[in-house]
Parts: C-alpha cells; sequence; structure tokens
C-alpha cells in the first residue's frame, strides 16, 4: 500500500516547530497550574503539602517535582471534586470505561468539547478520512467516550457519521454493506470479530466499500494489524486516548503506521518506570504519564495511565513535527510478574499470532499454587479444529508451550477453547485475570 | 516575533508581573485582558524597556532586548503607543509625525520619512486634513489616531498599544480597532492590551488573561470568548442565551 499522502487536519498545530511547541506548552502548563491551584482543593493541598508553590515553575522539566495523580484520586473525588469549573459550565459528563475498576465522572465544558472535536478529527484525518467518507461508528454510544469523541470529530470534518453502536457483527456487516461504509470505527478486537463475521456471512471485501479502520481502545499486536488489514483489504490504524483525560484523540497513527502521534499542544506527555516512578528515557517502554495543556472542565497533572509505551522521537516522513508513542504494549496492571519475570500479554499475543492456525482471542489466568505461580494461557481455535481433529490439536497446544516457553522464559500451561469460549465485556477483550491478588 | 518565558516585573519592592510567558508570531493580533491593576501596562512596559525585567526572558526576532535601552528596543521594530495617547499637545499634527519617525532620521532615511508620512496621512484622511494643527485640539478619538499614526511613523514590526479604547465612544472605538485591522493587513503584528475585551477578542486571533500579574488562561480569541470565566470577569455577561452562537 502506498496511501503515505496523509493529510493534515490542523497543519499549523501539528507541524509546530520544537522550539515554538514547547514555549506553547510552557504558556499552558503555567496558566493550568494557576487554575488548578486556585479552582481544585485537591491539587492545592497536595501542592501545599509537597512545598511546591505553582510561580515557581519554571522549565517543563520542572513538572518532574509535582506530585502524580492517579485513578484513586479520581475515585476519591468522585464525581465532582476534580472539576476546576462550576457544573453549570460543563455541557457534557462521560465516565471512565472502568476496564478495571469503578468508573469515575469527567466534565466537559463548550471549550473542552470543541478542543476534542478538534483532536479526534486529527486522528481520523490521519487515518485517511476524509469529507467523502462514510463512518460507522461501533463503539457502544453512553457514558464511555469512544464513540461519541470520534463521532464528533468526524461530523467536525464533515464525513457522514453512521452511529451504529453497539448493534451485533451480523448487523455491522449488513449496514457497512448497505451504507457503503468507507471508515469502520471500533476496537480491534471487535474489528477482527467482524471480519470473521463478514467472511462467515460470505460478504468479501469486495462486496464493501470498506477502506479505513480507525482502531483502539484497547492493546493490539502488528499481527492483527495485518490480519485485519488482509481481511477486510483496508488500512488500519491505531489510535489512542483516555476518558480521564479527554478521550480518543490524545494520539493517532498517520498512514506510515509507525507509531501514534501524540497532541503534544494539548498534553505534556512522559513515560516513567512503574516501580521507581522515575522518567525513562524516549524509546524506552515504560508507563505513560499525561498532564492536560488546554482543559478546562477536568484538567488533570501527571495523570498516571498505566498503560506501557515508549516516546518516539523520530521525525515522521508525514510531515507532523509530534512525538510519536509506541503501540500500547499493556497495562502496568496487566503486566505479569511471574516467578520473578515480567510478561507482557502483548509479548503473549505476538507469539501466539505466529503459531499458525490460532485466533487472536486468548486470556492468561495466573494461580498461586503451594507458593508456585501457575499460568494458564486460554487460546480460541476454530470450531472444526476444537471438535474434529484431537491429534492437530495436541499437536498445536504442545507447539503453543513451547514457543512461550522459549519467548517468554516462562513455562505456561495452554488450554486450547472453542470460538467465544473467553467472556468478553463491552467488545473488550479481559487479557489477564490474576488470582494470586485474591489470597 | 516577540517571546517572554517567565517574566517577573515591578516596581520598587512591588513584584506585579509573576512568571509570565507568552508569544506574538509575526503577522498576528494578541490580546491581553485582565482588570485594573492585573499588570497589563507593566507587561507592555517591560517588553517595550521602560520597567526592567527582575527575571525571565524577552526575546525580539530571536534575541533577548531584556536589557536594552529603550530606544534600541524601539529600533529594532518595537514600539509602544502608551496609556492615554500621549501626544504633544502644543505641537502640530505634523511635528508629532515626523518625531515618530526619530528612528529613521537617525539613519539618514529622509526620503523614506516623507514616503511614511504620505503612506500614514493616507491611513487616518482626518490627520491629513488637520496637518497643521496643534495636537491639543484634536478630539480623544483624533489623539488616539495619531498616536498610532506617530508608532507607525517608526516602521514597526511590532506595535503593542496600551488601552487604545479609553475613554473614547463606542463608534469610535469601533473605527480605532479598524485601524488595527488594517495595521496588521499591511504587515505590522499588534500586542493589544485591553479592558475592553469584547472588542479587542473580535479582532484578535490570539488572547491571554492576566489576574493579579499571572496568566490564567490562553487560547484562541474565539475559545476566550467561549470561555465562561471571561464572560463574568471580563465581558459583563453571564447569560446563557450568550453561548448560543458556539459553532
Amino acid at each position: 500500500m502506498s496511501g503515505t499522502e496523509s493529510r493534515i487536519w490542523e497543519p499549523k498545530d501539528e507541524c509546530l516547530e520544537r522550539g515554538e511547541l514547547e514555549q506553547l506548552q510552557l504558556e499552558r502548563l503555567e496558566a493550568t497550574l494557576v487554575r488548578v491551584y486556585r479552582h481544585v482543593p485537591f491539587y492545592r493541598r497536595r501542592f501545599d503539602e509537597i512545598g511546591f508553590d505553582p510561580d515557581s515553575l519554571r522549565a517543563l522539566s520542572d513538572l518532574a517535582r509535582l506530585p502524580f495523580t492517579t485513578k484513586a484520586d479520581l475515585r476519591e473525588n468522585h464525581p465532582y471534586g476534580l472539576f476546576a469549573v462550576p457544573l453549570r459550565d460543563i455541557v457534557r459528563v462521560h465516565a471512565s470505561s472502568g476496564t478495571t475498576g469503578l468508573s469515575t465522572a469527567v466534565g466537559y465544558t463548550r471549550n473542552d468539547m470543541r478542543t476534542w472535536s478538534t483532536l479526534t478529527a486529527r486522528v481520523l484525518v490521519a487515518g485517511g478520512v476524509t469529507k467523502e467518507d462514510v463512518v460507522q461508528i461501533a463503539f457502544d454510544y453512553g457514558l464511555f467516550t469512544g464513540a461519541f469523541g470520534l463521532h464528533q470529530g468526524a461530523e467536525r470534518l464533515g464525513a457522514s457519521v453512521v452511529p451504529v453502536s453497539s448493534a451485533d457483527a451480523r448487523r455491522q456487516v449488513a449496514i457497512m454493506r448497505d451504507y457503503r461504509t468507507t471508515a469502520l470505527v471500533t476496537t480491534p478486537s471487535h474489528a477482527l470479530h467482524i471480519a470473521d463475521t463478514a467472511l462467515e456471512m460470505g460478504v468479501g471485501p469486495a462486496e464493501l466499500s470498506l477502506k479505513h479502520g480507525l482502531l483502539g481502545a484497547e492493546p493490539w499486536s502488528e499481527s492483527m494489524r495485518r490480519e485485519i488489514e488482509e481481511k477486510l483489504e483496508i488500512t488500519a490504524t491505531d489510535n489512542y486516548g483516555l476518558s480521564e483525560v479527554m478521550g480518543p484523540g490524545v494520539a493517532g497513527e498517520c498512514l506510515e503506521r509507525n507509531g501514534l502521534h501524540l497532541a503534544e499542544d494539548h498534553f505534556l506527555f512522559e513515560v516513567i518506570d512503574p516501580e521507581t516512578l522515575a522518567p525513562v528515557p524516549p524509546g524506552t517502554t515504560g508507563e505513560l504519564v499525561v498532564t492536560t495543556l488546554t482543559k478546562e472542565g477536568i484538567p488533570v497533572i501527571r495523570y498516571r495511565t498505566r498503560d506501557l509505551t515508549a516516546i518516539l522521537e523520530a521525525p515522521c516522513p508525514c510531515g507532523r513535527t509530534t512525538r510519536r508513542m509506541a503501540r500500547v504494549k499493556g497495562r502496568t496492571d496487566d503486566m505479569l510478574i511471574v516467578k520473578g519475570v515480567k510478561v507482557f500479554p502483548s509479548e503473549l499475543e505476538a507469539v501466539l499470532f505466529a503459531v499458525e492456525g490460532t485466533a487472536p482471542h486468548y486470556q492468561v489466568q495466573v494461580d498461586r499454587q503451594q507458593g508456585t505461580d501457575q499460568v494458564t494461557v486460554l487460546v480460541e481455535v476454530s470450531e472444526s479444529l476444537f471438535f474434529d481433529e484431537m491429534r492437530r490439536q495436541t499437536e498445536l497446544r504442545e507447539t503453543i508451550v513451547k514457543r512461550l516457553a522459549a519467548e517468554l522464559g516462562v513455562s505456561v500451561d495452554v488450554k486450547l477453547v472453542g470460538r467465544k469460549g473467553i467472556e468478553r465485556s463491552d467488545g473488550k477483550a479481559r487479557r489477564v485475570i490474576d488470582r494470586r491478588k485474591l489470597d | 516575533m516577540l517571546r517572554l518565558r517567565n517574566v517577573d516585573a515591578g516596581y520598587g519592592k512591588l513584584t506585579v508581573l509573576r512568571r509570565v510567558s507568552l508569544h506574538v508570531s509575526a503577522g498576528e493580533i494578541v490580546t491581553i485582558v485582565g482588570a485594573n491593576g492585573a499588570g497589563k501596562t507593566t507587561l507592555l512596559e517591560t517588553v517595550a524597556g521602560l520597567v526592567r525585567p527582575r527575571g525571565g526572558e524577552i526575546a525580539f526576532d530571536g534575541a533577548s532586548i531584556g536589557r536594552l535601552a529603550i530606544e534600541r528596543i524601539v529600533a529594532r521594530g518595537c514600539s509602544l503607543v502608551p496609556e492615554g495617547r500621549q501626544v504633544f499637545a502644543t505641537m502640530p499634527v505634523r511635528e508629532n509625525l515626523l518625531l515618530g519617525a526619530h528612528v529613521q532620521f537617525a539613519r539618514g532615511r529622509k526620503d523614506e520619512v516623507a514616503q511614511d508620512l504620505e503612506r500614514v496621512l493616507d491611513l487616518f484622511p482626518i490627520l491629513r486634513s488637520r496637518q497643521g494643527q496643534l495636537a491639543g485640539t484634536l478630539s480623544g478619538g483624533e489623539q488616539q489616531m495619531l498616536a498610532i499614526a506617530r508608532a507607525l511613523m517608526a516602521r514597526p514590526k511590532l506595535m503593542m498599544l496600551d488601552e487604545p479604547s479609553m475613554g473614547l465612544a463606542p463608534l469610535v472605538v469601533r473605527d480605532i480597532f479598524d485601524i488595527l485591522t488594517r495595521v496588521r493587513k499591511d504587515g505590522t503584528t499588534v500586542l493589544l492590551v485591553e479592558q475592553n475585551a469584547r472588542s479587542a477578542l473580535r479582532i484578535a486571533d490570539r488572547g491571554y488573561v492576566l489576574e493579579t500579574g499571572r496568566i490564567v488562561l490562553q487560547g484562541s480569541a474565539e475559545e476566550l470568548l467561549a470561555n465562561r470565566d471571561v464572560q463574568r470577569a471580563y465581558l459583563g455577561s453571564d447569560r446563557d442565551a450568550e453561548n448560543g452562537a458556539w459553532p
């Protein structure tokens, strides 16, 4: 595919010279600190506790002197405790999707809504969407930010939005075919499920008009991208966001598909070691930490996303000057330490893909028996293999066990299950179940 | 074009500006809005060299100007139209304008000054018809035009204006702001300090809100007009009906 003639939604803001960008970031950070110190008692208390005077911030690097904000802080101040404006200035309330634990409320002012639609428009345009496109949103519309966020961006750039929401895959395929959808917005696992369903229904790529997949809200791998791109004959780009800082639009891939461009004029990004909390150099994987620079409703300072990624500094041929982040490797909560070895679900996923014949749905279950960690990987396989071919099934199982042991450095048990043998919630696969924590 | 980073400034023991960072890019109209005593005038005076910054950096066209003498700053292309016009009341309009060109005269560019005078008189026909009249006999609006015209005679790259609408009738204010958009169109960048936030934000590209010496908000003029804090504090309204125009 040669589709790199990527267009840019806000060339002025997405292609700032580094010095200009850093000036803008400093101005916005300083104003944000003044506002949170004045209007959010939580931050005033936090800053006072550590003796941080917002007036003393002089450089972007001083950010490291500020305390982190965590999901627990949001939860303790739920619903409106961290809002920096009165509720009457809020025009929209959303909540985090609650992948882990309770969801927490976030609020948007009119300006926040405008910024948000601008940033999701950037992501859509980076992924190849234009005003000529018919954009099918297959995210659930509700408190979750995914659907509304990208919906607004698509409308903003003038595309035709088809808000299908969370209909089942057969209906998604039927609408996609009948409405001549050209861009699909959903999670990667859902996109793959839709692709498989289309094949089952006998609807080949030729019968569809689909060109672009804007996929996000969960970690996925390069092999999964290839599988989606091949099955649907589309270009699939990754995008990233979290409701705690805004929602989708925080970062998105361009057609180069070599990392997600960060909206650095609206957020400050850091990557830290999740254990020592010290910043790590560019290119090193760690936990992403985000500070909002323009949010009015609920600004957040050094929010620990628990997402594992690395910041990429190399320039991108697309012309955007923003730094990029590597695709999310997993979550710090998902990072398993099994017998002292760090295991990322994404690495496991890559191994599973490499082994022929395995569908990408899997789940890792960890137990501790008599002081020893026991890891079981559930892998979904096709119905025919599951029911009919006992011998091939055994071979496959053994191959996966061997490969995982070789690649991950820990021995795991593998169980093959039939299609849909692993439960899904809201289209989001739960990758890791660690029962050790329950003891 | 102009870049301030963490500028502190004040008078004697009084600190007025705290850690002010802002920038103005070539071709922009940028406005600083804020209440009386927020530090707006001090900010312009610090850039113009009338007040020395105590800390931070001020760069104009990439070079530091924080320690330069006033006339050197003007010579680099940064002019201030001060609050209250401050025209030379007992001198004719024409002489006032020529005084604005002292930087050009100092460089021996007499011919260019003559051309500039023509250009400025074209921009302000009212001043052409009153060339010989003493500046003190002009109306408030005409004196403001004279002050702007005088600043233009120095061929500034950046023109800073301190409350140009002060004490003027609404219709005259509109004329003054129309002139500023024309000045920008002719290639001069504008940094405008105003209490009349609504008028200023209508012609500006971007703005900063200064409160007790600190920047508390910044953004596009459109964003600031839509911000409820700005509406409450500076636009004199908090009616939902006012927000109906949001696109």
